[in-house]
């Protein structure tokens, strides 16, 4: 489904993706962690090219990201993209935000996109904020939206960048359930989190990456249990002890 | 010692009264025209403006510095004394017909304005976070359906208050098509002033109306702003 095949990228002269190797297959959901700057953000935002590779290949549902004729945008309505800060179109209403590429990309008829996205609404518990505007809901609610949004599309793959990480404590669990349900109902996903319960218990796989390189790459339970990698267990006992490693 | 009385029944009534009633008349075609029309050319500049094509961005740039950084009056008599020259023949006889002064004067409002209009619009487009952009673009938006679906309509939406000062200049700088003998509010109120020598009154006139004017546009694009734009429910 996404083929990395000694994947290069450089910003300026940081070498921010080395040489990355990476098979994602339908249905796979796939964490990836590591520090900050390790690069786990450009790995997953170059999945639908809102960052260009500079050498290697890139194969997403097959289609290859270096040849030039390959229609992006067509590529790009058939990946759902989760941000950190939700980026929800602040003007407008919670239902237009989300039936607005259905309709103007699929044109599908207003009102079909319309029951499509209560439908959405109502398995993210948001239906009665069907008219509301982004900026009245709270982070976690907002979110949810977004997971909504991207939904509406029928994607073949969902992207997650540090989807909890601008949340409040307690809205946490509330956008991580509908992650959950959605990784249940057998949606390839790409996910990066910190969220190490999540990991656990809906991940196929686990990637550390560090210094744009992945150090690590195992099931979920040999990752927590036996991490290989030095950096990896470094990075595991900070996560776990935050506390104690400062 | 005031020696000179007031005759406010010439601008009430009678024949100035209509004279002044279709300099009106003209004055509001004349603005409404060119604001409208400003508006849409001012959103194509903005965008060309911000396109990737270099040729594109240079086009919209000398456009820009060159109808802003010219009087107005020296548009307007370009237009009107310089354009028909360079034009075909079959759009002279069209604007004959249709009144070369009043063409040649919205051409000018419309280019002149449409300059600023779009400098206003960029800076609008260009305070939006750029991860609008990235949420448009992963949704499997074009640059330019981003542009026209996401980024422009909240970029108008910050843009009103500069905007609102546009659509009056509109309103204010089309005094100035009177230079070529377009019939409009101020070439009215000079006519009746010429006629009777009231020229206190009929300027009077002329003000009131250019204020009522100004306030109405105003107070039509804060009404649009709040019913249509929703811009308090979406802050």
């Amino acid at each position: 489904m996404i083929i990395f095949k000694g994947v290069h990228k450089w910003f300026k002269t940081l070498h921010v993706l080395n040489n990355i190797d990476l098979h994602v297959t339908p249905g796979e959901v796939l964490v990836v962690c590591g520090p900050s700057g390790s690069g786990k953000s450009t790995l997953i935002r170059t999945i639908n090219q809102l960052e260009p590779i500079n050498e290697g290949t890139l194969i997403v549902d097959g289609m290859d990201l270096s040849d030039k004729k390959t229609d992006i945008n067509k590529l790009r309505a058939e990946i759902g993209f989760v941000f950190q800060q939700f980026n929800l179109y602040p003007h407008l209403s919670v239902i237009n935000n989300i039936t607005l590429a259905p309709i103007k990309i699929r044109n599908i008829p207003k009102k079909e996109a319309e029951e499509q996205a209560m439908e959405l609404l109502t398995r993210v518990g948001l239906a009665e904020k069907r008219d509301a505007y982004p900026l009245q809901l709270s982070g976690g609610q907002q979110q949810r939206v977004a997971i909504a949004r991207g939904l509406a599309m029928k994607p073949r793959i969902m992207l997650f960048d540090e989807p909890t990480s601008a949340l409040d404590p307690e809205m946490i669990g509330e956008v991580l359930e509908v992650m959950k349900d959605l990784a249940r109902s057998g949606m390839t996903m790409v996910v990066v989190t910190h969220e190490m319960g999540f990991a656990r218990e809906v991940a196929h796989r686990v990637v550390f990456m560090d210094y744009g390189v992945i150090l690590e790459e195992a099931p979920p339970e040999d990752f927590f249990m036996r991490p290989q990698h030095e950096r990896a267990q470094q990075f595991l006992r900070q996560l776990l002890t935050p506390m104690q490693s400062q | 010692m005031l020696n000179y009385t007031f005759d406010w029944s010439i601008i009430t009534s009678g024949q100035y009264f209509d004279w002044l009633l279709s300099g009106l008349i003209t004055t509001l075609k004349l603005s409404a025209i060119s604001i409208v029309l400003a508006f849409l050319l001012g959103l194509l500049i903005a965008v060309m403006r911000m396109a990737h094509s270099k040729t594109v961005r240079w086009f919209a740039l000398a456009y820009l510095e060159f109808f802003r950084n010219t009087p107005l009056l020296v548009q307007i008599f370009f237009w009107y004394f310089g354009s028909y020259k360079i034009l075909p023949t079959f759009i002279n006889d069209w604007l004959n017909e249709t009144g070369f002064e009043f063409a040649a004067a919205a051409i000018a409002l419309t280019i002149y304005t449409s300059a600023f209009i779009a400098e206003d619009i960029r800076s609008g487009v260009l305070s939006i976070p750029k991860e609008q952009m990235e949420a448009a673009r992963s949704a499997g938006f074009s640059y330019l359906r981003s542009m026209q679906y996401i980024i422009l309509p909240q970029a108008v939406r910050i843009t009103i208050p500069p905007l609102v000062n546009q659509f009056l200049n509109v309103a204010k700088n089309s005094s100035l098509a009177m230079t070529i003998g377009v019939m409009e509010m101020t070439y009215q109120a000079r006519q009746v002033e010429s006629y009777t020598f009231k020229g206190f009154e009929a300027f009077t006139a002329a003000t009131v109306v250019y204020l009522a004017l100004s306030i109405i546009i105003t107070a039509l694009v804060n009404l649009y702003n709040e019913k249509v734009l929703n811009v308090h429910k979406a802050a």
